[in-house]
Parts: structure tokens; sequence; C-alpha cells
């Protein structure tokens, strides 16, 4: 169904609300992922908030929706979503990375309430995804399976493995993203690896390519909604976005993609996020 | 444990160890719908193709992608299948090592690898086809269960085991015919616990895989040339290791060989070593395998000949190690 704007204004609230957590859980944590973290923090937004049907009172409920974090680096942004949602102690955010805490930085499954696979090695997650969906076609079950992959990830032979097996089989009910921020580790994935041209990449590998603005609510969530009506093909994503959304002296900066966090810059990326959402509820109330 | 099918001895002269395989896991598939079954373009050569053309909807080949099987194989273990995984031992624990180790074993999840072409058993092949480091890679993986079955009836009882037990399993079995150890599957296979094949006080041989076949004959035929008594385990787990059994070795016999179609450094050698030297009493050893090398090409038993460890091999071995002085002093009293 159609995005409304009051829905959309709503999810722009908690988009900011949830990149406000993810900048607070790296200050408390003194550093992390945060540039990764911030650029999927809208798709994590919309699904969590729009389309998953899970139950935080029965995590593991067999029939829900599961969201397989291939870039598992960004646990920094999917623990803030669970714990917002319920799944867990926020007081577990201000340990992040800490000696014995449950959340580290690649979050596992088996401590972190609500965590549908342990990533962390990359190029992994589409094939877990395309298991947990595979295994919903097995059992006669209708949840949905979600991946969200980085795009420097992508260089991982394993993804196009999964790609080939996803089209072999038809798999739709498994709906994939990729955070297109362009950065990795060591500089832009053009210069470090060419990814580009990217959407044929996928096109080639059978793949329904949907292009979008991730940072745009509502294009994310046109997207999933014709991936969700779609039995086609599997349709992956490519979510244009920026390393770093919301706080200016990280955007599309790929230093950011792990950084320190002290009191000064922590003061300057909240101004910057407030300054953000400002732009963005303007921009979503124009429809 | 399942029902239905029996193994007979006369099955064992027209069934590789993989067609026993094969019908084992059909047999629990025709029990438990939530058993499926991958492979990477090895359905005919592992015969988990057999379950198959039995479960075609249970059924995914996905090509020459071992990595990704290991990992659609997670994730359909998270959503509450059981899945069997079925490649070349080589593959299973080098090629698709990560996902072996962070899907599969960090997550816990209820896999079975059921890994074939172990040892030198393809050894036409060459080096690229053998696994002869698939014990020592897999048995440091947390969580994982290392199985190494002597025969066609010992897979049998090793895949049933590893349906019953919950976590993720890795059991090696050879290509083609295993000469035969046991004609039934009924003398008290039980995971973690070695099976004495011949009783002795004079040296244990410790054993797995083919090797078991042959330290039983090299026993017999020690008793009857040398008259000595040679203990014969065959230690088919080696993940968790029988410690009682290799500590009862070293307090009954004070000398032990270890035999092994895998490399000496990691596998079933390495992990008695580590027993033994905990136990911190005083014994000859040695082991037999395959000496920090790469394998001859070559049938496996001509291979086995040439490595030492058919039984002509572990009958020089027992000669030699009956030799050694393990100790001169023989007060255990005084021992840590």
């Amino acid at each position: 169904m159609p995005l409304t704007t009051k829905e959309w204004l709503a999810l722009e609230k908690k988009a900011h609300q949830l990149r406000r957590l993810c900048l607070d859980t790296t200050y408390w944590a003194g550093s992390g992922h945060i540039g990764g973290g911030m650029s999927i923090m809208d798709m994590l937004t919309v699904l969590y908030h729009k389309y998953m049907n899970i139950r935080v009172e029965e995590p593991l409920w067999e029939d829900r929706d599961r969201l397989i974090m291939s870039k598992g680096h960004a646990g920094i942004a999917l623990a803030p979503v669970l714990v917002d949602k319920g799944f867990n102690d926020p007081e577990q955010l201000k340990t992040f990375n800490h000696t014995n805490s449950k959340m580290g930085m690649h979050l596992d499954a088996n401590k972190v309430v609500g965590v549908d696979a342990s990533t962390g090695s990359l190029g992994h997650g589409l094939s877990i995804a395309l298991g947990t969906a595979l295994a919903a076609r097995v059992r006669g079950k209708d949840y949905w399976t979600y991946c969200i992959l980085g795009d420097g990830e992508c260089d991982e032979g394993s993804n196009w493995e999964a790609a080939m097996t996803a089209s072999q089989y038809k798999v739709t009910n498994l709906i994939s993203f990729v955070d297109r921020n362009k950065c990795m580790i060591d500089g832009c994935t053009e210069d470090v690896m060419k990814l580009e041209p990217f959407a044929d990449k996928w096109k080639a590998f059978g793949f329904i390519v949907k292009e979008v603005d991730g940072h745009n609510i509502k294009e994310l969530c046109d997207a999933i909604d014709f991936a969700l009506d779609n039995r086609e093909a599997p349709v992956m994503i490519i979510a244009d976005t920026v390393k770093g959304a919301g706080i200016d002296f990280m955007e599309n900066d790929y230093r950011w993609h792990y950084g320190a966090i002290d009191e000064d810059k922590y003061n300057q990326a909240k101004a910057s996020l407030d300054k953000y959402y400002e732009g963005r509820k303007a921009r979503a109330e124009k429809g | 444990m399942a029902g239905g099918l029996t193994y007979t001895a006369v099955d064992s002269t027209q069934l590789s160890t993989a067609e026993y395989y094969g019908k084992a896991l059909c047999e629990l598939g025709r029990e438990h719908p939530e058993i499926v079954a991958l492979t990477a373009d090895l359905g005919k050569s592992t015969k988990i193709g057999m379950f198959g053309e039995e479960f075609p909807d249970r059924f995914f080949n996905v090509g020459i992608a071992e990595q990704n099987m290991f990992g659609v194989a997670a994730g359909m273990a998270k959503a509450g299948l059981v899945p069997f995984l079925s490649t070349f031992s080589t593959f299973a624990s080098l090629r698709s090592a990560d996902q072996l180790h962070t899907d599969i074993c960090y997550q816990n999840v209820n896999a079975k690898v059921i890994a074939t072409h172990s040892g030198t058993s393809f050894g036409q092949a060459g080096s690229t086809h053998h696994a002869i480091c698939d014990m020592a890679v897999t048995r440091s993986f947390p969580n994982l269960t290392v199985i190494c079955p002597a025969d066609g009836m010992e897979t049998v009882n090793a895949v049933r085991a590893a349906y019953a037990t919950p976590g993720p399993f890795y059991i090696r079995i050879n290509r083609g015919f295993d000469r035969v150890l046991y004609p039934s599957t009924d003398y008290g296979f039980e995971v973690g616990k070695a099976v004495t094949l011949h009783e002795g006080t004079d040296i244990t041989v410790i054993a797995c895989g083919s090797c078991a076949f042959q330290a039983l004959q090299a026993a017999n035929f020690l008793d009857n040339t040398d008259g000595l008594k040679v203990r014969v385990l065959n230690m088919h787990t080696i993940k968790p290791i029988d410690r009682e059994a290799v500590e009862k070795a070293v307090m009954d016999t004070r000398r032990i060989i270890t035999v092994e179609d895998h490399s000496v450094i990691g596998g079933l050698g390495s992990a008695v070593a580590e027993v033994v030297v905990e136990f911190g009493k005083g014994c000859a050893f040695k082991k037999l395998g395959i000496q920090d090398q790469f394998a001859p090409i070559g049938l496996h038993e001509d291979i086995m000949s040439i490595l030492g460890i058919d039984s002509n091999g572990i009958i020089d071995a027992v000669r030699e190690v009956m030799k050694k002085d393990f100790e001169l002093d023989d007060n255990w009293d005084d021992e840590v």
C-alpha cells in the first residue's frame, strides 16, 4: 500500500532516533563502524518498523520474517534497532564492544536477542539468507527473508555463488539490498576493486534490480512493495547511500568505515544529525 | 535410532561405503521430513544423490560452489531443517572452511557434513583430491564432532548418530569399498567411545577409518608369529576423543601406535598424543600416517602400503616400538 505522509514522517522520526542511538552506542564504545551503520539506518528503519513480521515477546517465532545482516560490521546499527524494538536491555548498548559484553562489533545470534544470523566474515550472508528462504519453501511457510549486503563485500566470490543459486531456484521470498555507499576500508570501491557496472552484474546473474536512493524512505518502500508482489526472479535493491549519512564530517569519507568518537565529535555529530533530520522532515512533508 | 532397513555382510560386498551412507540417509529421510540434502555437483559421487532421487523437493544441488552450500545449509538449519551436506573431504574442510567454521560451528547449528573421498581413498586423483588435513582443520573447530568411520556399517551408525545428536557433525568416509570390519551395525557404536577390536596387553594400536581393519589384521598376525598381544582400538570419533580408552591403554600397555590415513600433524595421532602427554605417564609412542608430505598417486591400497599405514607397515612399527625403552624407572607412584 502507498506510503502516507504521516507514515513517512513517523519513519523519518524513528530513523532519526535510531541514528542518534547508533551515535550514542559508538560514543559509549569509544569507536565503531559508524559510517556503514549510518548508511543502512533508513533500510533498517523501514524493515523493522513497516515490513517485518516479528514478535518481540517470541523472538524465535518460527514464522517470523528474518533479516540477515551480511555486512556484519553493521552490528553497531542493528543492535540499537533491536534494543529499541525491545528485544534487549538498553543498558547493553552501553557495554557495546566492552570486555565480556554480549554485544561485540559483529553480533552473535546466540547472545543478542533478535539477531537472525551471526555474521562478520564477509560474503556469507546472502547464502545464509538463501538457506532460510529455501527452508520456508520446504516447510511450507510464508515468512520473508531480507538480506543486507555491503557493496565492498561484493568483491567476495561467494556472493556470486549465492546469486546463481537464488536465480536457479527462483527464490522470490528473499529480498536483498546492497548498501551502495561506494566506500570500503582502503578507499573507494571503484579505486580498490571496480564494481561497476554493478546493476548489470546482478541482472546478469538473474536478479531483478531496483536502484533507489537509500536515504529516501518512499523509494525504499516502493522497491520493497515491488519485491513483495514479485514472483518472477529474486530482487536486488541497490540502495545508493552515503557513508556516515547525516553526520557532515563523516559523509562520503571512507576513513569513517571505523572511527573513534570523543566528546567534541559526539556533540558535533549530534548537531549534524538534528540538522539532517530537519531537512529529511521537510522533504517528507512535500510527499 | 532409525529402524526399517538392516544391513548384512552380503551388502558389504555389494555396497560402497558411500552407498551405505546414501541408503542410511534415505532411510532417515523417510521418517524425518525436516532432513534436507545439499551437494555441490557431487550428488552421484558422494551418493547423496540417492536422497535427491527419492526426495527431489528436499534436495539442493548448488553447483560447484561449496562456500555457498555451507552458508545455505547454515540458514536452513537456523530455520528448523536438518541439512546433510556432501562433497569431497578436501573441499568440505578447506574450500569452505570459513563457512564451516563461522556459519555452522560458531552458530552451533544442526548441520551434518558427510565428506567423502577422505584420506588418500581417491588415490589416483592426486593431492588435489586427497584429504590429508581435514581432521586437523575440523578438529580445531569448536562445537564440531568429528568422526572417521572404519567401514560401511560404521558409516550407517555414524550417520544415524549424527541425526540423533543435536549440533554440527563432520563425518569423513572413503571413496569406494572399505574392507569389512563389522558384519552388522549391532556392535555398540557410541559417539566418543572407542571400540576394542582386539584385546592385548603388550602394545596398543589406535586406528581410525580404513586403518582400523589393517590394525586388526596386524594384531592377528603378530599374535600368531611373535606371540605379541596387541590391543587394537577403533577410535572412530576423533573429537571428542575417548580419553578414558587412551589413558587405559597407557596404563595397561605403555606403548601406543596411532594409524590414520591423514597427516600425522593434527589428526588422530595428535589427538591421542595430547591425551597421553596430559596424562603424564611414560609411554612409548609412534604416529603412523602421512609424514608431512603430499601422498603419491595410485590405488588406495598401494598408497597405504607406500605410506606404511597398511598391516605390513603396522607390523613393522609394532616390532620397532616393542624394542623402545619408554622409561627406566618402573615405579609409577613417583610420577605426576
